[in-house]
């Protein structure tokens, strides 16, 4: 499904294109962000160059990726054009505590997120559902299929390990996999739409 | 998450609103719809503001793939399109009409639009 348009011409909205919506597909370094916005996105993956702020740069955690000592990170992004005019566009997240501001410029408005997690790592995902839970987003929880996964952890052991709310959703997907990513997708919306009316923001 | 790809932008980025760090306008989202207004653009215009104007002579852009497609902070493209708005040379609308922006309905045709596109 997931096109790839050699000019630019092909990124332009359709001049149907009514409602632009977004969610963030948000995790660790290396969990399979662009992975799975690709797999599911019309146009290549697009990214832009962030600044990362001086507050944000004393916190500097950057485990497993050590040869990463640049002030800018990139974040990427894919689109979905949906029937009756709806596009929506899908923003790899960096979840880490010193991106805060940069993740509170890409989550305003957002409808909800898509949280990432690797299970062979767990606690590389700490700190983006702290940032979740402060920010007060929606958001379903799904495990990317890594072929050497463990498999020995019950989704009670699972939930536990994340400290999730009973009611937040929690699937398993392969991120390479367009329909495995729609459906972890959907896991999420239907979520946003089964919540309690009153509390949406 | 990777480091620049595809080499050096041609105009820093820090040069690129010609020193200016703040947009004259505050309410450009990432998903604003850019959209040129038609009139030719005046030659003493900077050559980021042209190189925005020129990326949307195929149709409107948001903010952000604006940006990704100039190499550009979003930052940097919120001050351009902010002056070309000024200037008479850009239209910008929000990413929802206001009028959608509490539609109940908008979730569910999210759900129908994304369940229709698997296999």
């Amino acid at each position: 499904m997931a096109s790839a348009p050699s000019s630019t011409s092909a990124v332009h909205l359709p001049d149907t294109a009514h409602d632009l919506v977004k969610i963030l597909v948000a995790g660790p370094f290396g969990v399979g962000k662009t992975t799975l916005i690709d797999s599911v996105s019309e146009i290549r993956p697009l990214h832009t160059e962030e600044q990362l702020t001086e507050a944000s740069a004393q916190v500097d955690d950057l485990d497993g990726v050590r040869e990463k000592v640049t002030t800018t990170v990139a974040v990427d992004f894919g689109r979905i054009s949906l029937p009756d005019g709806v596009v929506l566009y899908l923003f790899g997240t960096p979840g880490q505590e010193r991106f805060r501001a940069l993740w509170d410029d890409i989550a305003y408005g957002a409808l909800g997120a898509l949280v990432l997690v690797d299970s062979r790592r767990i606690d590389a995902s700490f700190d983006v559902l702290g940032l979740m839970e402060e920010s007060g987003l929606p958001y379903a929880v799904a495990f990317n299929a890594f072929p050497d996964s463990p498999r020995h952890h019950t989704d009670a052991q699972l939930r536990a390990a994340l400290d999730l709310d009973p009611t937040t959703p929690m699937v398993t997907c392969d991120a390479r996999d367009a329909d495995s990513s729609l459906d972890a997708l959907l896991a999420l919306v239907h979520h946003l739409i089964d919540r309690d009316p009153s509390e949406h923001r | 998450m990777t480091g620049r790809r595809g080499g050096r932008p041609l105009v820093p980025a820090y040069l690129s609103t010609g020193g200016v760090a703040r947009p004259s306008r505050s309410h450009l989202e990432r998903l604003s719809v850019l959209t040129a207004a038609g009139p030719p653009a005046p030659a003493e215009l900077p050559a980021a503001g042209l190189a925005l104007l020129d990326v949307l002579a195929g149709g409107s852009l948001t903010v952000v793939e604006a940006a990704a497609l100039l190499r550009l902070p979003v930052s940097a493209v919120r001050v351009l399109a902010a002056d070309l708005i000024d200037r008479g040379l850009l239209l910008s609308r929000a990413p929802i009409p206001a009028a959608d922006r509490f539609d109940p309905d908008l979730l569910k045709r999210v759900a129908d639009g994304l369940r229709a596109l698997k296999h």
